[in-house]
């Protein structure tokens, strides 16, 4: 029971994650048809389109008007991350964060020290050099060699050696970055990073119950969002936090919870 | 002074990064675009731009009906992701209400690439490649009736005519050989999925691999409208910028014959 209690984000976060794959892989192997496609873009009950719209924008720099329903499913996702989850598709959504969170539990196990250092800002760079490469090549450049789409692609309509990819990013995470994909180099992790720093949910602080035991920094895979505990309460602005809510799980002093906060018209 | 340098030797470092990594995507990139072999759902635009637009959703996949379309994987020369089909596997069956082209979101698949000006949409416009035949392999040509392909092809008559040839080697059977028009031909691949032979002597390639392009210095002056094609040829615009003065002056001037 208590074991369920510590980690009753990380078991709904699998849940959904394992859900959304299975939903999308019944649209491919058994005709269902609540969520059809990919997380490229996806269709609900036939009728409300999705898009992923790093990937939409891809396809614009590439110099191609995409289609209507793209435009407006690139739409639909920027509300539901932008306004509200923030960028919970990370941790809640993204297939490739389970390989990613295993990859750190695995070197936490095998006692290996990820050694090799990297700027966390690194992710930016590349998610503009995917729209400048976009633009010079006229094809979507990440989209191309996108090892999230290799994952969930692979998973809903077949994978081939694709799974050779997928384990060399898990066994660079294992050994040379710690969190080296998600935190450092994926340019869609970067893109939901810009465009949620105003979101509705965050994680809050209340720094008079902080104990400065220090755990959250232990579990949190992007640290650096953490700036404020305990110096001062308020919500975790930078939109690099996943909404994971490991560090909630992890404190035993209720200084850490979910927030709902309009940020966008109110200050702090 | 010195944290100034180091701040610019660091910027100086990502910037050479960046370079790197950035020229190495990049061809990785182009050349993982190039996929000049594969055959594409009906409606497909024209290859480069098809792989442009294609956001690789698969939601033709999933609506087609008989699992023909298949989303390309890593190892395959047919760009990461985007849909293709292997006739001899799964040929299109040309359904008649089109749901690829009517599940895709990003215009690669389009319903006016297979509509003629006013009719309405018409899967028989589709040219998903074009089918050629192999004669040394296919046995009609060597005087045994098959025309399985013949029969089976949804254009049957149109896309592929069966062309009567006396046999020479009985001189009394007629050889029935299919011969394919590329004005009809939809690329759909039933002909390849039925040829009878072990490896089929009819099959389908993409269409400007087999297709040559006759220029507008011949007419089929036969052929209703077929000047109009010349009417906005290219040779005709460039002509402005050529000295043709000049040349009608030399085609004139008989000087060289009076040159002692
Ligand atoms: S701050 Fe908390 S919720 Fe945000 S990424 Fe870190 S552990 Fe997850
Ligand atoms: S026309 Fe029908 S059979 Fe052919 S690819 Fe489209 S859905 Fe499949
Ligand atoms: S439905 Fe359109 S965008 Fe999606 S994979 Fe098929 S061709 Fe590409
Ligand atoms: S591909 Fe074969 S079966 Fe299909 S239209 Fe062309 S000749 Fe007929």
């Amino acid at each position: 029971m208590i074991i369920i209690k510590r980690h009753r984000y990380l078991i709904a976060r699998r849940v959904v994650q394992i859900g959304f794959l299975v939903i999308f892989a019944g649209s491919n192997y058994a005709g269902w048809s609540i969520l059809k496609g990919n997380y490229s873009s996806g269709t609900v009950l036939d009728a409300i389109p999705l898009s992923d719209p790093y990937a939409v924008l891809q396809i614009l720099f590439s110099g191609f008007l995409a289609g209507n329903d793209l435009l407006f499913g690139a739409l639909i996702i920027l509300i539901i991350y932008g306004f509200f989850f923030g960028r919970g598709f990370c941790s809640w959504i993204c297939p490739l964060n389970i390989i990613s969170d295993s990859a750190i539990a695995v070197s936490k196990r095998l006692k290996i020290e990820p050694s090799f250092k990297m700027s966390v800002k690194t992710r930016y760079v590349i998610m503009l050099l995917g729209l400048v490469l976009s633009a010079l090549l006229g094809v979507s450049a990440f989209e191309i060699v996108s090892p999230v789409a290799i994952l969930h692609r692979g998973v809903i309509f077949g994978i081939g050696f694709g799974w050779t990819i997928i384990l060399a990013l898990f066994l660079f995470d294992v050994a040379l970055v710690k969190n080296g994909w998600c935190g450092h180099l994926c340019p869609l992790g970067a893109f939901y990073s810009l465009i949620s720093s105003y979101a509705l949910l965050n994680v809050k602080h209340d720094s008079d119950n902080c104990t400065n035991c220090n755990r959250c920094f232990g579990v949190c895979h992007e640290p650096q969002v953490l700036d404020i505990i305990g110096k001062q309460s308020g919500v975790i602005k930078s939109g690099e936090c996943t909404n994971c809510a490991r560090c909630i799980e992890v404190c035993d002093d209720d200084a850490l919870k979910f927030s709902i906060t309009n940020r966008l018209l109110k200050k702090n | 002074m010195s944290s100034r340098r180091d701040a610019l030797r660091k910027i100086f470092n990502s910037a050479m990064i960046a370079g790197s990594g950035g020229l190495v995507w990049g061809t990785v990139a182009s050349s993982a675009a190039k996929s000049p072999l594969a055959l594409r759902p009906p409606g497909a635009l024209v290859d480069d731009k098809f792989v442009q637009a294609c956001i690789k959703c698969g939601k033709c996949v999933v609506a087609c009906p008989y699992d023909t379309l298949m989303l390309a994987e890593v190892t395959e020369d047919k760009c990461l992701g985007t849909p293709f089909f292997e006739p001899r596997k799964i040929p299109c069956y040309l359904c008649t209400n089109y749901p690829c082209i009517k599940a895709c979101p990003s215009g690669a698949l389009l319903i006016d690439n297979i509509q003629q000006e006013s009719e309405p949409a018409n899967i028989e416009n589709a040219r998903m490649g074009l089918a050629v035949v192999h004669k040394e392999s296919c046995i009609a040509f060597s005087g045994i009736q098959c025309d399985v392909c013949y029969r089976a092809c949804p254009l049957m008559g149109k896309a592929i005519v069966l062309v009567k040839e006396k046999n020479e080697f009985t001189g009394k059977h007629a050889n029935l050989k299919p011969v394919v028009n590329s004005d009809y031909c939809t690329g759909c691949g039933i002909c390849e999925k039925v040829c009878i032979v072990e490896k089929a002597a009819i099959f389908i390639l993409p269409v400007d691999l087999v297709t040559g392009k006759t220029g507008d210095h011949y007419v089929n002056s036969w052929e209703k409208n077929d000047e109009k094609r010349i009417e906005n040829r290219e040779t005709l615009q460039r002509s402005t910028d050529e000295d043709v003065e000049s040349a009608i002056e030399y085609l004139n001037s008989d000087n060289e014959l009076f040159e002692e």
